[in-house]
C-alpha cells in the first residue's frame, strides 16, 4: 500500500507545485516507487515544471473515465526511473473529479508505488478537497505572510473535517508543515513573519523552511526539480525535507541569518 | 392609553421566530414499488397503531440510489394516510421527485448535519428559564479558520489553540486552554450568566447572552493575557485573572 501525500495551501502562488515536484523527485531519488499526480484539473502546471510537458498523450481525467488505461497516463521520468508523473487535464474543470474515480485511480497506483504525491490546486474547491480526501499525510506549504498563514489553517481545519479519514473517524491525516520564500534577510527587517510567528499561528510540525531563492524560478523554467540542483540552497533544503519526512532527524537551515551559526551547527554536535 | 403607544409592545409579544430542531421519523425507502410498500407499511403499522397514530413522517429518498427511479409519491401518500401517518415532506431524491412532492402537498426537507448547526447566531433570544442539563464538549485539537464548534446545551472546552476565523459557540460557558484568536459566542440561546475563559485573549469577537465587543474595542491592555469575560449590568466585562 502507498502512502498518500497532499501537497496543499490554500492560497495560490506559494510554491505548492514546487514542492510536489522537490518531493517527489526526492522521494524516488531515495529509491521508493513515487508517482505525482496534477489535481490541477484546467490548469496543468505540474508537467512544466517536471520538463514533460511535450510527453502528455493521456491525462488524469482519461484515466478516470476509463478512455485511457493508467499506464498509458503514466509518465516516467528520464532522469530517475522511479518516478512517475500523472498530467491533470488542461481541457476539463474540475467537477470532472469524482470521489469514486480518485478513489480507483489512487486504488490502483497504491498497489504498485511506495509513495503517491497529490499536489494540490489552489482554493478549498473540488480540486483542492479531491486532492486531500484520500491523503494520509498533508504538507501544508506556507509563505511567511499573513494571508498564506490564515489560508492554510483554513485548509488545515478542512484536512480534519472533510478527509476521509476524518470521515471515518480513522486516525488524523499527519500535518506537516513547509514554509516557503522564506528570507531571514526581511524576517530581520520585520518585513516578515519569522518561523516562530507562524508556528505560533499554526502550531504544527515544522518539517523544513525553503529559502526564497532565484534556483527555485531557474529550475522551474529548465523544466527540472529544484531538488536536482544540488549546490543551491532550494535544493539542499528540500533535500533536508525529504530526509526528514523519512524519519532522518536533520537539524533546520537556512532559518537564521549568520553563516557562523550555520556551520556551528552543522560541525557543532 | 393611546392605541399608537401599545400596538408595538403588543406584538412585539405576539410570537418569537426560533430556529428549533425537531426529531422526525424516516420513512427510508428502498424499493421504488409503492405497492410492496404499502402493504408492509400497514403490517408493520398494525404491530404499533398507537405508536404511529397520526405521527408524522418524512420519505427518505436516499435509499433509492438509481436517480432514473420513478416512484408513485402521490399513491405512497395516500397509503400513508389510510395508515394514520402523516407525511409532511420528502427528503433526498431529484428535483422530479421534488415537484411530484409538492404536487402531493409535500415538502422537500434537508436532512441536518450534526457537525454545522444552523442556530448559531441566536443573539437576541430570550434568557432560559431553566438551565438545560449540562453535556458539554471537549475539543482537544485546535479549532482553524473555518471551522464552527457548537457545544449544545452545555460548556464548551477547548484543549488547544482557537485560529482567526474560526467560531466556537456554547449554551454554557467556553473555556480555551490556548490562544483564542477566533469569535467566541457564550450563552448562545440567551444564558447571561455564562463567561468565557482564556489562557490567551486574541480573539476578534467575544460575546455572553448576545452582548459583543469586537477586537476594535478591546482594551490593548488585556490581550495576550488570560482572561475571563463575563457580563455585570448590561455590560461586558474583561477582566485579567
Amino acid at each position: 500500500m502507498a502512502r498518500i501525500i497532499v501537497v496543499t495551501s490554500g492560497k495560490g502562488g506559494v510554491g505548492k507545485t514546487t514542492t510536489s515536484a522537490a518531493i517527489s523527485m526526492g522521494l524516488a531519488l531515495r529509491g521508493y516507487r513515487t508517482a505525482v499526480i496534477d489535481f490541477d484539473v484546467g490548469l496543468r502546471n505540474l508537467d512544466l515544471i517536471m520538463g514533460c510537458e511535450r510527453r502528455v498523450v493521456y491525462d488524469f481525467v482519461n484515466v478516470i473515465n476509463g478512455e485511457a488505461a493508467l499506464n498509458q497516463a503514466l509518465i516516467k521520468d528520464k532522469r530517475c526511473d522511479k518516478l512517475f508523473i500523472l498530467p491533470a487535464s488542461q481541457t476539463r474543470d474540475k467537477e470532472s473529479l469524482t470521489v469514486e474515480g480518485v478513489g480507483k485511480v489512487l486504488g490502483d497506483l497504491s498497489k504498485d508505488f511506495d509513495y503517491i504525491v497529490c499536489d494540490s490546486p489552489a482554493g478549498i474547491e473540488r480540486g483542492a478537497t479531491m486532492a486531500m480526501y484520500y491523503a494520509d499525510d498533508a504538507i501544508v506549504v506556507t509563505n511567511p505572510e499573513v494571508s498564506s498563514v490564515r489560508d492554510s489553517d483554513r485548509m488545515l481545519g478542512i484536512l480534519a473535517s472533510k478527509s476521509r479519514r476524518a470521515e471515518r473517524g480513522e486516525e488524523a491525516i499527519k500535518e506537516y508543515l513547509l514554509l516557503t520564500r522564506y528570507s531571514p534577510q526581511r524576517v530581520k527587517l520585520g518585513e516578515m513573519l519569522s518561523v516562530e510567528d507562524v508556528q505560533d499561528i499554526l502550531s504544527l510540525h515544522l518539517l523544513g523552511v525553503i529559502p526564497e531563492s532565484k534556483a527555485v524560478l531557474n529550475a522551474s523554467n529548465s523544466g527540472v526539480p529544484v531538488i536536482l540542483d544540488e549546490k543551491s540552497d532550494a535544493g539542499q533544503a528540500f533535500s533536508d525535507v525529504v530526509r526528514r519526512y523519512l524519519g532522518e532527524n536533520v537539524t533546520h537551515r537556512f532559518i537564521d541569518l549568520e553563516k557562523k551559526s550555520l556551520f556551528g551547527r552543522l560541525f557543532g554536535g | 392609553m393611546p392605541a399608537t403607544h401599545s400596538d408595538s409592545a403588543e406584538f412585539s409579544h405576539a410570537f418569537e421566530i426560533k430556529s428549533g430542531g425537531i426529531n422526525l421519523p424516516l420513512l427510508k425507502l428502498l424499493i421504488a414499488d409503492v405497492e410492496i410498500i404499502s402493504q408492509h407499511l400497514s403490517l408493520k403499522i398494525k404491530q404499533a397503531p398507537d405508536f404511529f397514530r397520526n405521527a408524522p413522517m418524512a420519505i427518505d429518498l436516499h435509499g433509492l440510489d438509481n436517480d432514473n427511479v420513478e416512484i408513485d409519491l402521490a399513491a405512497l401518500v395516500r397509503a400513508m394516510r389510510s395508515c394514520g401517518l402523516v407525511p409532511v415532506g420528502v427528503c433526498g431524491g431529484f428535483e422530479r421527485q421534488h415537484q411530484a412532492a409538492q404536487a402531493a402537498g409535500l415538502t422537500v426537507l434537508t436532512l441536518a448535519r450534526q457537525e454545522s448547526p444552523q442556530h448559531a447566531h441566536a443573539q437576541a433570544a430570550k434568557p432560559k428559564t431553566q438551565p438545560e442539563e449540562s453535556h458539554g464538549r471537549i475539543v482537544e485539537q485546535p479549532v482553524r479558520s473555518g471551522q464552527r464548534i457548537y457545544a449544545a446545551g452545555g460548556d464548551l472546552v477547548v484543549i488547544s489553540q482557537v485560529s482567526a476565523g474560526a467560531e466556537i459557540m456554547a449554551d454554557g460557558n467556553i473555556h480555551v486552554y490556548g490562544t483564542l484568536r477566533g469569535r467566541a459566542l457564550a450563552g448562545v440561546q440567551g444564558n447571561l450568566g455564562c463567561r468565557i475563559f482564556c489562557l490567551d485573549l486574541q480573539a476578534e469577537l467575544v460575546s455572553v447572552g448576545g452582548h459583543y465587543k469586537i477586537s476594535e474595542n478591546i482594551d490593548d491592555s488585556l490581550r495576550g493575557f488570560p482572561v475571563q469575560i463575563y457580563l455585570q449590568d448590561q455590560s461586558l466585562i474583561i477582566q485579567r485573572i
